[in-house]
């Protein structure tokens, strides 16, 4: 793990801290994260029931960036071996920053280098089975100035069955690392909030690789937060396999978030698809920079790329950067990015039917965010998340 | 139940005149009749009703059960009993036909100061009157009026005024892009709302229709205002003579 933490070091400062100047981070602000000391910021005191607390799961909980055991369900599951980073097995070590590594080209990722490099914390997971209920990692955050890296490996065995959650507001500034290897007809699921703080800092970086008809499934809610950079690197390298990334997000005021995706297949049959929706009120803004690369010989790829942004006032904005990149000459490739405003003629029909303004803007807000919800498969983690969506623009009513 | 004097509208953005002053009374339990050839502001009459933006009412009056309909907001007028069948219903998607509706009898009843129908309730009610119009489970499903036919569509607007139950309520063109058969469950939709407290008012380019729901007072409205009016025999005069001679007559 040290060897791998050095040369991880050496690759970050070969690359050093990320400028606006970079074209992949040219519509967001590195500097909040970069700053050497995080900024503190306040915490939310909040008086609802926490996010995924009906849906039956094995929780691990992490208070400012370190491992709660206490706090945490026993680990011990059919199926499956969870564990620290500070207890890795030699097959998590030998894991350790290798995705990472593959990732940064053609665009480099010093965040992500940086957290290979000095992440103490986070969770090592290997999957042999359908795993009978989801892996839940709860973020508290309890300190106003807490600054947290974590570093996950997961390992989803051959025919293995996955879930991982993710929530809670995790810190001041965080920057996460999941490097998840999915072996041959492995499925990993992911689902992750990142709720209500209004001054977050994130950046999070999601590592995949995909064996022969393997599955892969992530979808993020975000909600405030100052600045999120949720980038996902995935490496479609077996046969058949089938790649889905989708994000929901709805920003208020002072509000930028950032999807930043890069699917390479490099294999034959395969499916990638990304589905990302951005509501963006009072100034807030959105940037989705999504990019399919198909590799030479990668025929029959079927890869689909959607990002779409509701603008409810004239100050929000978005950005869009929709790459395709193809070098196969048998493939199915298509992508939309659009911007648009709420639309006036399906405002006037609920109207006419007695649905006041109000809740009409909200029925519309949520059915164009639900084409991204709609990408969990698990309808009681969907129901959730929906809840989740409807409590923020509730909230707004006022 | 209705009652519209002088009405003038122009369009928003445009100098353009629409109505030039429309008079129009409708009586409870009434259903009367629009023709007109294209252009003579039909359409336009049961948007400012509804009010739709986009329209500037420069002068005259519009009243429903004595309320001033043109100072309220849209939502606000259909829960005074307003209801306007489109003419081309919009697709809603992400938004279950069954959702909307609940929200929207729901919302009507909460500004009335009604309690709100449950879900088993609602249910129960939607059943019985989807069911009639030959709407099956699946279109209460899908998103408002996404993937549905010409057909489905005006007969999901019955289906809502169905459910909302309004007092008066504007067709606009309901029987355009309709097959005859459409047209007849659609007429025997409306018929079965026919009622004293209850008021209809049929634009419509076809006599057709008129012979399905049967009107008490024809009105033909040309450049704006309402030039003639009288039984539903005037109807069948432009279905034989068009509106040349009526037009010629009036100028």
């Amino acid at each position: 793990m040290e060897a791998a933490r050095k040369s991880a070091q050496a690759r970050f400062e070969a690359m050093g801290l990320p400028q606006r100047r970079d074209e992949y981070w040219k519509y967001t602000r590195p500097d909040l994260l970069t700053v050497p000391d995080a900024q503190p910021a306040a915490l939310l005191i909040r008086d609802e029931a926490p996010l995924f607390d009906t849906i039956d799961r094995l929780k691990l909980v992490f208070v400012d960036g370190v491992f709660d055991a206490a706090a945490s369900d026993d680990l011990s599951l059919e199926g499956i071996e969870i564990s620290q980073l500070a207890d890795a097995d030699t097959w998590a070590q030998e894991l350790y920053g290798v995705l990472e590594e593959n990732g940064q080209s053609p665009v480099a990722r010093p965040l992500a280098a940086l957290n290979s490099a000095q992440a103490k914390e986070g969770v090592v997971i290997r999957a042999f089975g359908k795993v009978s209920k989801p892996v839940s990692l709860v973020y508290v955050r309890k300190s106003e100035a807490s600054d947290v890296m974590l570093h996950h490996v997961i390992r989803v065995e051959e025919g293995a069955d996955l879930t991982v959650l993710e929530n809670g507001p995790a810190a001041a500034r965080l920057n996460t690392v999941m490097e998840v290897d999915i072996a041959d007809k492995g499925a990993f699921h992911h689902v992750r909030a990142m709720g209500r703080d209004h001054e977050r800092r994130a950046a999070t970086h999601m590592f995949a690789r995909l064996g022969h008809e393997s599955v892969f499934k992530s979808f993020t809610m975000t909600v405030n937060g100052k600045l999120t950079r949720n980038e996902v690197v995935l490496e479609v390298n077996g046969d058949n396999a089938v790649a889905h990334v989708a994000g929901a997000a709805m920003g208020d005021g002072d509000f930028l978030h950032d999807d930043t995706v890069f699917i390479t297949h490099d294999s034959l049959n395969c499916e990638s698809r990304q589905v990302f929706k951005k509501v963006l009120r009072n100034g807030a803004t959105g940037v989705f920079q999504g990019k399919i690369l198909v590799k030479a010989g990668a025929q029959k790829t079927d890869g689909y790329q959607m990002s779409q942004s509701l603008l409810l006032d004239d100050d929000s904005q978005f950005y869009g950067k929709p790459e395709l990149e193809i070098y196969a000459d048998d493939v199915m490739c298509s992508h939309g990015s659009t911007t648009g405003a709420i639309d006036e003629e399906a405002m006037f029909y609920l109207q006419s039917r007695g649905v006041n303004k109000v809740e009409a803007q909200d029925l519309l807000v949520l059915a164009f965010l639900d084409a991204a919800v709609d990408e969990i498969e698990d309808e009681a983690i969907a129901d959730d998340i929906r809840g989740r969506l409807e409590g923020w623009l509730a909230r707004r009513r006022d | 139940m209705l009652d519209i004097k002088n009405l003038h509208v122009k369009l928003e953005d445009e100098d353009k005149q629409i109505l030039k002053g429309v008079d129009l009374k409708i009586g409870a339990g009434e259903v009367h009749a629009i023709m007109g050839p294209n252009g003579s502001g039909k359409s336009t009459l049961s948007y400012v009703l509804s009010g739709r933006a986009g329209y500037e009412v420069t002068d005259g009056t519009a009243s429903l059960l004595g309320h001033d309909l043109l100072e309220l907001e849209p939502e606000e007028r259909a829960a005074l009993g307003l209801f306007l069948a489109f003419q081309y219903p919009v697709e809603i998607p992400g938004v279950g036909n069954m959702t909307f509706l609940r929200t929207a009898v729901n919302s009507q009843r909460k500004m009335r100061g009604e309690d709100e129908l449950s879900a088993g309730e609602f249910l129960k009610i939607i059943r019985a009157k989807a069911k009639t119009l030959k709407i099956d489970a699946e279109m209460l499903k899908r998103p408002v009026n996404v993937g549905f036919s010409g057909g489905e569509k005006k007969r999901n607007e019955i289906l809502q005024m169905a459910m909302l139950e309004p007092k008066m309520c504007i067709l606009d063109e309901t029987d355009s892009g309709l097959d005859v058969d459409a047209m007849k469950l659609v007429a025997e939709g409306v018929n079965a709302l026919r009622s004293e407290g209850r008021s209809f008012l049929v634009i419509t380019h076809y006599q057709r229709l008129l012979d399905h729901i049967k009107p008490d007072v024809v009105h033909i409205m040309a450049n704006g205002r309402m030039i003639k009016s009288g039984g539903p025999e005037l109807a069948l005069e432009v279905e034989n003579n068009g509106y040349a001679d009526i037009l010629a007559e009036v100028a």
